[in-house]
């Protein structure tokens, strides 16, 4: 008897949906108790469309081949020693910075999606979350597995984990996944899969990516390419899961504008970390943040939201200012990791001469007017002798933690941008508007922060001093502080000098 | 000739990530399993209260009543990180993918007596429920669990569980020509035939167990371990024996998955057990009391499986079920 022809899209179907049932021992609202409580209405699952049909075979089978190759560069790249490739040691601040403050959010993302993968009442929704969790969890091993070698052979690179759970400034991404994991399943995937993979994952991927193939470094592009089809994938759930729930039901457009508000401001907020990556880090950078975020949010973002208008979805709240203040945030960022990189895991180092004609030329408005001015002051008190470390700890923004650095770039950008609410008597500071909003609509949360500056005045944090705090981060004394005359400095001088007597002779 | 001298000299400054030197020393260089799975997960400083749960932290140990001291004392013997992990599936999903094609194509189904499709399709295709129902259990235990390592290992488990309620439901397609109607015919039983009500009812109470340590030995340690020896392994045997070796060629990707399987979770049952009074105390009660549960919503299903000997067979492989958990630290089990 010959079979009957089954389409793909039939066959996907079949081996996804129908495998589940309405539970008859247990109201379903108990099988599923987290997917209602957000307000979001949902009238019928079966109209979920599955952004990506793949079976668990095929899916064993890509992912093995992907995985074969490479290991297969990274056991190379190990074997060769690979790092002496790099364009300058100093590049792996950035490196350091991505371990510390990437891959753990990674980990959270495996595990936010596992709930999910459990949580949301669809099968067809469940089963791609499910195929996310284990990709995420791939990110977080295929980066640890890859970041091996260079830990084995430069500072800094030695307790990530450890440290994302305590250190200063990775409290920033730490509270950013936190924030997603604690709220709702459907907040969680506006926040990770539409804000940040599909709106914003380019700003974070491409730095990084094309950073890394800009300086040499193989190892990195490697995973980073090799993750790319995954985030193909994660990023049309994102837009599936908005115009689902956008179709769904019209009650579900006021909440789903303000997630999206909230995400991506919490989400941009995060990567003025990758602006002073991506400006000062790396030794040769492909393009500004300025040029990137142009690109990547101002004409693709606009476009994409232009598309969404047809669903009474608007562009994010406050996205006007984080164009303006794309001529302003690298700059600022790195200003601060300057002033405290005796407490920074990661090396921070002065621009040179060449990097400051190219942010001239990258950020005519502002650079020579605000930023080139401090730097040069710094360079020379450094010649002197007299540069000093801010000895006091900064004020953190209550909600996305970071210093209080950001300025009034609309009106005066020298002026501190600083907001205030109360929240039963007490005072919580913000760096913006957009932090103030998201804090004054739920200050019951945000009032929770794990602030480690205000952890560090409670002595929750090894101690009083500086060098207390430290030793409880883990960072040794050789992580930190100026790359010039660094370990890390003198080993790649070391392995430079070898391979020029060794050519010499 | 330049690149093999400058290697040379190229000495690492440490062999290991620094919580890895902690537990394992620095000797030698850790392991891409240790370096995947080992000490991820965030312990500490939380930022907010989970607006879903506010009586515990995002991770937090108190969602099992099991106790340790390291969750770590745990680790996987197969050292599956998600590369090899990926690479082994591979490899069995390509002898699978033969066995289909194999039978597809030569028409194998067309000499298997209707008797013994007939059973398939009763006993077997239901399965893809189990399956599926295995797959949110062991996803709800990565949601809820303690540790990278225990995340790592229950994902690839929920992952395996999702495939295999595919290979299921591909034998069932092929049962009649991609005609639905095993599938149909396997959810309505499913759904309604008095013989699966009793496991139906006991998988959902599954679903709203508190304990994810619990819902590990109902789903991972009891209901697996009779499920997999009573109708993967002897239910085919007898298939084979009634002129079904068609079938078991089928599902023989259940069969070494499950031999696989038992390595880890023997392992965690010594470990877990050996850690205090209290833990082996709690593994014997919830393994008794999915015991008991179990094998009683079994019974009818091992009836219409292998008629008057249906009894006898799950009663074995309820003993060996028992001495294996006993073998591996859980004491205190009823014996029959
Ligand atoms: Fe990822
Ligand atoms: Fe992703
Ligand atoms: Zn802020």
């Amino acid at each position: 008897m010959p079979a009957k022809k089954l389409n793909l899209r039939k066959r996907y179907e079949l081996l996804t949906r129908g495998m589940g049932w309405e539970t008859t021992h247990h109201d379903m609202d108990d099988v599923f108790p987290y997917d209602s409580f957000e307000g979001i209405k949902i009238t019928d699952w079966d109209k979920w469309e599955d952004p990506f049909r793949l079976t668990m075979d095929a899916y064993w089978k890509f992912q093995a081949e992907k995985e074969k190759k490479l290991y297969a560069v990274i056991d190379s790249f190990a074997q060769n020693n690979g790092q002496t490739n790099l364009s300058d040691a100093s590049y792996l601040s950035a490196i350091k910075l991505f371990i510390t403050g990437v891959t753990p959010i990674e980990y959270a993302a495996h595990r936010g999606f596992a709930h999910l993968g459990r949580h949301f009442r669809g099968d067809g929704a469940r089963v791609a979350c499910q195929m996310q969790a284990i990709d995420e969890l791939r990110h977080q091993q295929t980066q640890v597995h890859t970041i091996s070698h260079y830990n084995k052979h430069f500072n800094g690179l030695h307790d990530p984990f450890y440290q994302f759970d305590r250190v200063w400034y990775l409290s920033v991404p730490k509270s950013f996944a936190e924030d997603a994991m604690t709220a709702g399943p459907f907040e969680f995937i506006t926040s990770i899969s539409f804000a940040f993979e599909y709106v914003l994952t380019n700003m974070l991927f491409v730095p990084f990516m094309s950073g890394a193939a800009y300086n040499g470094d193989m190892a990195t592009v490697t995973f980073g390419f090799s993750a790319q089809s995954d985030e193909s994938r994660h990023m049309t759930l994102g837009l599936e899961i908005i115009k689902f729930m956008l179709e769904q039901h019209e009650d579900n457009l006021p909440i789903v504008q303000r997630w999206m508000d909230k995400h991506f401001w919490r989400a941009y907020r995060l990567l003025a970390l990758v602006s002073a990556m991506q400006d000062y880090m790396l030794t040769n950078s492909p393009l500004s943040w300025k040029e990137a975020w142009d690109v990547y949010f101002v004409e693709n973002g606009g476009a994409l939201f232009e598309d969404l208008s047809r669903y009474g979805l608007r562009m994010p709240k406050y996205h006007e200012l984080a164009t303006a203040e794309a001529d302003h945030l690298s700059h600022q960022v790195w200003s601060v990791f300057c002033l405290l990189g005796n407490a920074t895991g990661f090396h921070t180092f002065l621009p040179t001469e060449e990097k400051m004609d190219w942010l001239s030329e990258k950020y005519p408005d502002t650079f020579d007017k605000y930023y080139r001015p401090r730097f040069e002051h710094w360079a020379k008190q450094k010649e002197e002798g007299t540069f000093k470390y801010l000895e006091a700890l900064p004020q953190l923004c209550q909600v996305c933690q970071i210093p209080m650095i950001f300025t009034e770039v609309e009106t005066d950008p020298m002026q501190l941008s600083f907001r205030a609410s109360e929240y039963k008597g007490d005072k919580y500071n913000t760096c913006s508007d957009g932090c103030k909003d998201i804090f004054d609509h739920e200050p019951e949360k945000y009032a929770q922060a794990w602030l480690p500056v205000h952890q560090i005045f409670q002595g929750n944090c090894g101690g009083a001093t500086i060098p207390e705090v430290l030793e409880w981060y883990k960072f040794a004394p050789e992580d930190g502080g100026d790359y010039i005359g660094s370990q890390d400095h003198a080993r790649w001088q070391e392995w430079k000098g070898t391979d020029k007597k060794v050519k010499e002779a | 000739m330049s690149i093999e001298i400058s290697a040379k000299t190229i000495q690492p400054v440490r062999l290991s990530y620094g919580n890895l030197k902690e537990r394992f020393g620095d000797k030698k260089p850790a392991s891409r399993y240790q370096e995947a799975v080992y000490d991820i997960q965030p312990t500490a400083n939380f930022h907010y209260r989970p607006l879903w749960d506010k009586n515990h932290e995002l991770y937090d140990a108190s969602r099992t009543a099991i106790v340790m001291e390291d969750w770590y004392s745990f680790a996987d013997p197969r050292q599956y990180y998600y590369g090899t992990y990926t690479i082994a599936r591979a490899k069995q999903q390509d002898v699978a993918e033969h066995n289909f094609a194999f039978v597809d194509k030569r028409d194998l189904f067309d000499s298997v007596p209707e008797e013994v499709k007939q059973a398939a399709r009763e006993i077997l295709v239901p399965l893809r429920h189990v399956e599926w129902a295995a797959n949110m259990n062991n996803c709800q235990i990565t949601d809820e669990c303690y540790g990278s390592n225990f995340s790592t290992v229950a994902m690839f488990n929920a992952m395996d569980r999702l495939g295999m309620a595919q290979y299921v439901t591909r034998l069932g397609l092929l049962l009649d020509g991609n005609e639905e109607t095993s599938l149909d015919a396997g959810k309505k039983a499913w759904m309604e035939a008095p013989e699966w009500q009793g496991l139906r009812h006991a998988i959902e109470d599954m679903f709203v167990l508190d304990d994810w340590f619990e819902l590990m030995v109902a789903q991972n340690f009891v209901l697996d371990g009779l499920v997999f020896p009573l109708l993967y392994d002897r239910f085919e045997k007898k298939l084979t024996t009634d002129g079904g070796a068609t079938i078991a060629m089928l599902t023989e990707f259940m069969d070494d998955w499950y031999k696989e399987t038992v390595r880890w979770t023997n392992a965690l049952a010594k470990v877990t057990a050996k850690e205090s009074e209290a833990n082996q105390e709690l593994l014997s009660e919830w393994t008794n009391k999915w015991t008991d549960r179990l094998v009683g919503a079994l019974e009818p299903v091992a009836a219409k499986a292998f008629g008057a000997d249906g009894i006898e067979q799950l009663t074995e492989v309820k003993e060996e079920l028992l001495a294996r958990l006993t073998k591996n630290g859980i004491t205190g089990l009823k014996r029959s």
